[in-house]
């Protein structure tokens, strides 16, 4: 019974690898390609680490295994949000087929404000300030 | 905090008094320890709270990974067929997290869903910009985010 689930790990985990790499490919944007790589193959190191504790079942083993999947998880999601992040306010186009950006119009690219759009309400109360001056 | 804590101090002593250094045993500890502060929860001020947190924390984690595997089946899905139906975009997600911990953490759980990403969060820290990778109903996709932040706000308020 083990076994079946051990390897059913291994082989989801490996495909979601296969996935990843197919999709850094395939995808026709910087973004999509994020999204491709770095959860398939998140997803991929968390069943293969499973599947690593399910077989040796050592206390030392399982601690490093589990070690190993909190530290994917907590820094996988970061390295895709900075790419991205870095990757879009450079300036590298979007896929033709993108059907909506409500990013770009609260973007400023000389200040590097990033305005929520939400600013009317809060600029009733608001007090001047130094550049109002001029 | 006090309550993981002593929830913690128990189990090692459970493993200490019963002499079986496994990780079983220290798991048979924290479930006893955890049952020893339901029972004493209502003596004990400083443990309010705490035993209601833990189902709380584990469901989260229940539902996190049944909308990890199901977003991942979706993407596998678009990757694996020749025609492209995804139709990727950026949207504005007002948020209900105000504090920067709160908002880090709503932003790495958007991101580690496939088919969505968080980008950038707004100078006054009231929107999220996401790109999705699936905008054929943008509805519902706000829906589904929105639930995973309530939920992950539980766990702190």
């Amino acid at each position: 019974m083990i076994e079946f689930v051990k390897g059913a790990f291994m082989l989801t985990g490996a495909s979601l690898m296969l996935l990843a790499s197919l999709g850094l490919l395939r995808m026709p944007d910087l973004l999509t390609r994020m999204h491709a790589t770095t959860k398939a193959s998140a997803l991929g190191v968390i069943l293969i680490m499973l599947a690593v504790a399910l077989h040796f079942g050592e206390v030392a083993v399982v601690a490093r295994a589990v070690a190993i999947i909190i530290f994917v998880v907590m820094t996988a999601p970061i390295a895709a949000h900075v790419i991205g992040r870095a990757g879009y306010f450079v300036g590298s186009k979007l896929w033709s087929g993108t059907v909506k950006d409500e990013l770009k119009p609260n973007y400023d690219p000389f200040t590097h404000e990033l305005k929520s759009g939400m600013e009317a309400q809060a600029n009733v109360e608001r007090r001047p300030q130094q550049h109002d001056l001029d | 905090m006090t309550g993981a804590i002593w929830n913690l101090l128990l189990a090692l002593a459970w493993v200490v008094l019963s002499g079986n250094f496994s990780g079983l045993n220290l798991v048979m500890g924290l479930v006893l320890g955890y049952i020893t502060m339901v029972l004493i929860e209502h003596q004990v001020e400083s443990l309010a709270g705490y035993p209601a947190r833990v189902p709380r924390i584990l469901r989260f984690i229940g539902f996190f990974i049944s909308e990890l595997v199901l977003a991942n089946l979706k993407v596998a899905y678009d990757i694996l067929t020749p025609p492209w139906h995804m139709k990727p975009g950026v949207i504005a997600l007002p948020l209900e997290a105000r504090t920067e911990l709160e908002i880090t953490l709503v932003a790495n759980l958007i991101s580690l869903t496939p088919g969505t990403l968080s980008l950038d969060v707004s100078d006054d820290r009231k929107v999220l910009y996401i790109h999705a990778m699936f905008l054929d109903d943008e509805e519902e996709l706000r829906r589904n985010l929105k639930e995973m932040e309530c939920r992950a706000l539980e766990l702190f308020r």
